[in-house]
């Protein structure tokens, strides 16, 4: 138990240095995120530039340290943003059951297969041209926050009916408990590492949705760095053959698995109960 | 019973062997980046459905596009006298159908492209203000086009125009034929059985059997695919991932030089604009946008975003057209203190550091480019910075291609955008419908019913002129002032001319690449195949 607690802290304080960093990006990144050296494009890591240039001649290492900024606050908002929405959608369909289930479950299949990429390039050709970043950035992830319940609620309404139909529950239901309090006080506490896995695979697919959006012109835009545009730009790499004989290319993609893997470590009461 | 059962086994040990064989036998293989947006080869004027028109149909002379001379095709010889030119056709043609090619077909060919109803943007080329093209059968193997006035390098423009038989249908006079078309996915074509042409011993053209055409969106994978040998030949790589084969594979990886295709940067100054008053005012200043120019690094462009694989670009024509670039124009010079001086002169001001105009606002815009195009969108990230040295601040919208299309042809609700030019011919005609107002490709402000500016008005007389004699240097003057004037007035600021960048695969044979579309199949019935090793 000591043991698992010792883990838990370290885990949290290396993810508290992350976010900090992240955080810390004015502070800590030794040049602007957008300034070009042009003389020093594609650079290997050296003392000015400890992960080197990118291909336009910026720092790695102030890009990464600003994508950490932009990336741990906005995705994982998204992944709770969408994971909100199906919980309450989801619960309401296993709890009431009947048409309100129907409803529901026909929204979440319409919502899985209307051609989203549409609907996305006319919200990108409705917003001003001129829209500053930040905007950007938000309207890019409460976009795929609002439009990543579906999945999880079908997932969530199948373990509330599972849920109001367990011993525990018609335990409680013989006691005279509400239907109310047993989904609030009983079902839902119960479903927590449902929520947690759910929460835990929508993160990294929210990053790569976002760098995938960037292909249509929607999500950070340049010059702005995001963990999404950094791991994109990886997979260029790859093909081209030049990521695995430059381990400094990899930073960034590195980061992303420690991180997920420092929140499950973190918590592990809820993915693992 | 023995020997029979003998002959069994034979064959069915033998039968993966036939197997292979049939599987190997060679296949030239190669990507286009969409489906064609079309079969009709008088209607293609995208990239992948002029490929196939290419490959499936043939005109009555082609331009050889390593010498950029016409060489005879269906037409053995002809005379051109600027206003009638008389085509002597080969005789013994047949369409893939088996139909004899004949000077008629010739004549409904011509008849259906410049049918307003076919709305083909090749037959822009063939719309004259005094009259119509007609055209005449003289016999079976004469056949006579008139034009209702001079147009320079008519003859040239036969290149493009695909013969078609007769009675319609989808027929054509090409190496190949279209044996299976899976939408989105591949085409197979097949040698044309009644092709005409021969090799210098005799044997029937082309040399390769089959060509496998797969649709690739996705450039990197066209690439690894190109790697693996799944495909033979690569066009329009990109400059990091061509750095990348050279070093792998030096004789496969060729550099073609400066090509004609340009990339530029304009600002809106549409009549329709949606621009508010004073962002017309400063994209309407000839010395705004000088300023821009002076103040944009393009050997940095040329350097960084294309790995040394461009040349800075000074004026809409590449020096690697070498007959009609105008070489009295200065090179493009960078200087941000004289883009400032510049400014100050127009009535901007700067305000710790952020450009203002008279009025005292600020000097922002966006720049719209097309999503995905890397190598544009680290342009725009450039000029970005070289804009915010002199107090702009720009924008970089990266958005879906249909959409930049529809807000510069259509809508004209931008600021600036960020585009190329393709090029597929040297002759000034070719820029036509670029540099006279009326045209639908005067990006800047396109199909102006009468000129906007004074200048614009001298551009049109320019071209005009041109298009109307025959005498080659007085078409160079004429053109090599046009060049001037845009070199001047900056409305559309060019920013490099991108190197022609191709892979051709060792098994490939015969290929004469060419900066000129379709740069590796231009010759494709002369290309040969070696069979893959096993």
């Amino acid at each position: 138990m000591r043991r698992r607690s010792l883990a838990q802290i370290a885990c949290v304080s290396i993810l508290a240095l992350v976010v900090l960093a992240g955080l810390s990006a004015d502070l800590l990144a030794p040049w602007p995120y957008d300034r070009q050296f042009r003389e020093g494009f594609n650079a290997a890591p050296s003392r000015h530039f400890p992960l080197g240039t990118d291909e336009l001649g910026r720092d790695r290492w102030s890009r990464l340290l600003y994508a950490t900024k932009v990336s741990v606050l906005l995705a994982p908002a998204a992944a709770f943003l969408s994971l909100v929405a199906a919980t309450v959608l989801g619960s309401l369909a296993g709890w009431r059951g009947g048409k309100v289930e129907q409803v529901v479950l026909a929204s979440a299949d319409m919502t899985l297969s209307i051609p989203w990429l549409f609907l996305l390039l006319t919200l990108r050709a409705l917003l001003p041209l001129d829209a500053p970043p930040a905007l950007s950035l938000v309207v890019t992830f409460a976009l795929l926050g609002l439009l990543g319940w579906a999945a999880p609620a079908r997932v969530i309404r199948q373990a509330t009916r599972e849920g109001l139909r367990s011993p525990y529950a018609l335990c409680a239901q013989a006691r005279g408990v509400g239907r109310i309090r047993l989904l609030r006080h009983h079902v839902l506490p119960n479903m927590r590492p449902i929520l947690a896995a759910q929460f835990w695979t929508a993160l990294p697919a929210f990053i790569l949705a976002e760098a995938n959006l960037g292909m249509i012109g929607l999500g950070v835009p340049e010059p702005l760095p995001s963990w999404g545009t950094l791991l994109h730009d990886l997979v260029r790499q790859a093909i081209s053959g030049v990521l695995f004989e430059s381990w400094w290319l990899l930073t960034p993609a590195a980061l992303v698995v420690l991180v997920v893997l420092l929140i499950r470590g973190a918590f592990p009461l809820e993915v693992a109960s | 019973m023995m020997p029979r059962c003998l002959a069994c086994l034979l064959i069915v040990a033998f039968l993966p062997c036939l197997a292979n064989d049939v599987a190997t036998a060679p296949q030239l293989q190669f990507a286009v980046q969409s489906e064609p947006k079309t079969l009709d080869p008088l209607r293609s004027n995208d990239e992948p459905s002029e490929i196939i028109r290419y490959l499936t149909h043939a005109s009555l002379v082609r331009l050889n596009r390593v010498t950029q001379r016409l060489e005879p095709e269906l037409a053995v010889s002809w005379k051109n006298s600027g206003t009638a030119m008389t085509l002597e056709l080969r005789k013994g043609l047949r369409f893939s159908n088996g139909d004899a090619f004949r000077a008629a077909d010739v004549c409904a060919t011509f008849q259906r492209l410049t049918d307003p109803k076919l709305e083909s943007q090749l037959a822009d080329s063939f719309r004259f203000d005094k009259g119509r093209l007609s055209c005449r059968v003289d016999n079976d193997s004469r056949v006579t086009l008139a034009i209702p006035e001079i147009r320079a390098g008519f003859d040239r423009l036969l290149d493009g125009v695909a013969m078609q038989p007769e009675k319609g249908g989808a027929a054509g006079l090409g190496p190949y034929v279209i044996a299976q078309h899976n939408p989105g996915s591949f085409f197979v074509l097949e040698r044309n059985p009644n092709y005409w042409k021969k090799d210098l011993q005799g044997l029937p053209l082309p040399r390769v059997g089959s060509i496998r055409i797969e649709i690739q969106q996705n450039k990197e994978f066209e690439y690894l695919r190109f790697r693996k040998g799944e495909f033979q030949l690569l066009t329009n790589l990109d400059a990091d991932l061509f750095e990348r084969l050279k070093t792998e594979r030096p004789e496969e990886a060729l550099d073609l030089g400066p090509s004609l295709d340009t990339e530029q940067l304009w600002f809106n100054q549409a009549a329709r604009s949606t621009a508010p008053d004073h962002k017309k005012a400063w994209f309407a200043s000839a010395d705004f946008r000088r300023a821009i120019s002076l103040a944009i690094h393009r050997d940095d462009l040329a350097k960084v975003v294309y790995l040394g694989h461009a040349t800075p670009a000074y004026g809409p024509v590449s020096p690697a057209n070498r007959v009609w670039h105008n070489t009295g124009l200065q090179a493009p010079r960078t200087d941000p203190a004289a883009a400032a001086l510049l400014l100050r002169r127009a009535g901007f001001k700067n305000v710790n550091g952020a450009l203002q105009d008279v009025a005292g606002h600020p000097v922002e815009f966006s720049i719209i480019t097309n999503a995905g195009n890397r190598s544009r969108e680290r342009l725009a990230a450039m000029i970005q910075q070289d804009l915010a040295a002199i107090g702009m601040k720009v924008t970089v919208a990266p958005l879906d291609m249909p959409g930049v299309i529809e807000r510069v042809m259509s809508t004209f609700n931008y600021d600036a955008c960020l585009l190329g030019f393709i090029q597929s011919d040297p002759d000034p005609n070719s820029f036509l419908n670029v540099w006279v107002s009326s045209g639908s490709m005067h990006a800047w402000n396109p199909g102006q019913l009468k000129p906007a500016t004074e200048w614009e008005a001298k551009l049109d007389e320019l071209m005009a002129r041109q298009a109307k004699t025959l005498d080659p240097a007085a078409r160079k003057k004429d053109f090599d002032e046009v060049q001037r004037i845009a070199w001047d007035m900056q409305p559309m600021i060019f920013l490099v001319h991108r190197n022609g960048l191709v892979a051709v695969g060792r098994r490939v044979k015969n290929a004469q690449p060419s900066v000129l579309r379709p740069n590796l199949i231009w010759n494709v019935e002369q290309l040969s195949l070696e069979a893959a090793a096993r």
